[in-house]
């Protein structure tokens, strides 16, 4: 019981390319993984431990490599849990009620995926910057959004608010309000249908949904670039901080900022390999016994 | 439990899903609703269940006002087309699902539970698969769990929404008849939607056919297929041959064949001319070689097709009526044995003539 697909029962000699098209295809494939992707895996890993492990040590024990770490930590654990929320409730709204502006609410939701990070950044930075919309107001109230610790959150919170919503949407659609309905007519109150039916529905693809989500909030560079101020252990945030480190010629301590990151990533892949494999095995699990 | 349904009018957009629509339905009985797709059976169906609302009108279970009780209080069994069984629960869990919500002070113990649960299993005789997930069921199997599901908190009403729609013949078939003796064992009042006349046939005691968010008739298979109400009705209940005719100075004409000289209906007389629809049932036919007297057909057979006791001819006339489909007994055929290309005389027995009024007269012939 393997969810790996057996090949050898699709191609046979009359539907097969010739083997050096075969060979050809594959090894393009190959190269451009290594290329692109392997290469500075191991460049990055390289350069993080080149000067030993002591200076990677130190580099990542240092105060400011501290705060930038923590201050991650606190933006994704604002971010994700917000993001969630919105997320479930754009993709029950979007599937299951008809409403005005539903299209509307749709492209919204895409916007963030859709404008550079950059500019997603400029547009808080308009709105609550020195200069900006609301600055007499907040000036008024003493409250700092921009190059501080609210601006990053807010920011981060623009970029990534597609995460969930995107993923649980076509899900949403796919798996039909039946079981919804089915669940309502043996009694069930809307909140205890949302909790006993339509979320064990989505559950893997709401993890994943959180997973990218996660990921892309600590990974986020251009938005929260425009709105930090990179003022070194306040508003750096861990890729603001490498970027510093390496402008600094501080390579080795850069490259070790940038190994956690990197680390982070392969986490959040294996996460994903791990849900898909648990799904599958489910699937096949189930048809197998049919 | 009694259903009333008065005055009801369901919109969706352009569309008229139910129109007027006046139903009474007594307590205990196993009914068929039927009709072609888009009549507005499923939308009746679905606002007695309480997952749609009305438009106008009102809804009484039992003499009492509910047609703004929200659906987890009505007490309604449902069962769905594609079963929509919980797919991340047990078949066990599915069919305590509605137990297990009770609100705290009614909910049974959890053995007592149990042993609902494994009764139902037991009825619909899946036990051994308690354990098991809805995905590793076919679907026969699906579909009875479904309906131990819906029975489980004891519902008022069970509503069936084409519950054998997605399943092959042969299923279809065997659930049909354990449905029936489940309804003898469980006399609970079941509504029963289907497109389908034999399947209405093989389960429900009455049968309401609807059309165009209307219902046509209602009576038992037997009253609708000996006494349509319209055209529709014998259409849909299958085995009737429809002809347009033409009706002139009281005489009416099918093509060139005259039907009856006396004017059968004053109401229907008083207009000088209409279209009228004339219904004649397959196996109100007479057929010979010989002519037999004035209104017989004149005839040439197509097509001949012999199934078990009944021999199915597809006639052609020669008088401009159209094709004709005959069934005759084995027995009344092996008197004639009619062929393929052969001439042949046929008489009707009994003809219905449908004018634009609703009530169908009959002419004995």
């Amino acid at each position: 019981m393997s969810a790996v697909l057996d090949w050898s029962r699709y191609s046979s000699p009359v539907t097969q390319d010739p083997l050096w098209v075969r060979r050809l295809l594959s090894g393009m494939v190959v190269l451009f993984l290594m290329l692109f992707l392997v290469l500075p895996l191991i460049f990055i890993g390289v350069q993080a431990f080149g000067k030993g492990i002591h200076v990677y040590w130190s580099a990542l024990s240092n105060p400011d490599s501290l705060a930038a770490i923590r201050l991650t930590l606190l933006t994704a654990l604002l971010v994700v849990p917000v993001n969630l929320v919105f997320g479930v409730c754009a993709a029950w709204a979007i599937a299951r009620k008809e409403f005005r502006g539903k299209n509307l609410l749709i492209t919204l939701i895409d916007l963030p995926f859709a404008v550079s990070p950059v500019i997603s950044g400029l547009i808080f930075v308009l709105l609550f910057g020195a200069q900006g919309w609301l600055a007499t107001w907040l000036n008024d109230w003493q409250i700092k959004i921009i190059f501080a610790v609210p601006g990053i959150v807010l920011a981060t919170l623009f970029v990534t608010l597609p995460f969930v919503a995107k993923e649980l949407i076509p899900i949403m659609q796919a798996r039909g309000r039946q079981e919804e309905e089915a669940a309502r007519v043996l009694g069930a109150s809307g909140w205890q249908t949302f909790w006993h039916v339509t979320l064990p529905g989505i559950r893997w693809g709401l993890l994943y949904g959180v997973i990218l989500c996660n990921a892309r909030a600590m990974g986020e560079f251009g938005a929260v670039s425009v709105v930090s101020g990179h003022i070194r252990g306040l508003t750096n945030t861990m890729p603001l901080h490498v970027e510093t480190l390496y402008n600094e010629y501080q390579g080795a301590a850069a490259f070790a900022v940038a190994s956690l990151l990197v680390a982070l990533a392969l986490v959040t892949l294996v996460c994903k390999v791990w849900m898909e494999r648990q799904q599958g095995e489910v699937k096949v699990e189930k048809q197998g016994k049919e | 439990m009694r259903i009333e349904v008065q005055g009801a009018i369901k919109q969706f957009g352009q569309y008229r899903a139910l129109d007027q629509l006046d139903l009474h339905i007594p307590a205990g009985e196993m009914v068929a609703i039927l009709g072609p797709s888009g009549c507005g059976k499923t939308t009746l169906l679905r606002i007695i269940a309480g997952l749609e609302s009305l438009d106008h009108g009102m809804l009484c279970f039992d003499g009492v006002e509910a047609t703004h009780t929200p659906v987890q209080e009505r007490r309604v069994g449902f069962v769905f087309q594609h079963y929509a069984l919980f797919g991340h629960m047990t078949i066990f869990e599915n069919v305590a699902f509605g137990l297990r919500l009770k609100p705290r002070k009614q909910r049974p113990a959890e053995s007592v539970i149990r042993k609902r649960v494994l009764d139902l299993l037991a009825m619909v005789q899946l036990e051994p698969v308690a354990s098991r997930y809805p995905a590793q069921l076919s679907g026969g199997q699906r579909q009875r769990i479904a309906f131990a599901r819906a029975l489980a908190a004891e519902p008022r009403l069970l509503l069936l929404d084409e519950p054998f729609g997605a399943l092959d013949a042969r299923v279809r078939h065997d659930l049909r008849q354990w449905l029936r003796q489940m309804h003898a064992l469980v006399p609970v009042t079941t509504l029963f939607v289907t497109h389908d006349q034999t399947e209405a046939v093989e389960v429900a005691e009455r049968v309401v056919v609807m059309k165009q968010g209307r219902i046509e008739q209602i009576g038992t298979m037997d009253e609708l297929h000996a006494n349509p109400a319209s055209p529709f009705v014998a259409d849909f209940m299958g085995g009737a041959n429809l002809f347009h005719g033409r009706m002139e100075n009281g005489t009416t004409r099918i093509g060139e064949i005259l039907l009856e000289s006396a004017p059968f209906q004053a109401s229907v007389a008083d207009a000088a001319s209409c279209s009228p629809v004339i219904c004649i049932r397959s196996h109100d036919w007479q057929l010979g070689r010989q002519p037999n007297g004035q209104r017989t057909w004149h005839t040439v057979v197509r097509h001949l097709r012999p199934s078990g006791a009944v021999v199915r001819l597809g006639l052609e006339s020669l008088q401009g009526a159209g094709s004709i489909d005959v069934e005759l007994t084995r027995e009344q055929y092996d008197k004639h044995r009619f062929q393929p290309g052969e001439t042949v005389f046929a008489l009707p027995t009994q003809v219905r003539i449908f004018t634009d009024a609703p009530k169908g007269s009959v002419v004995p012939n």
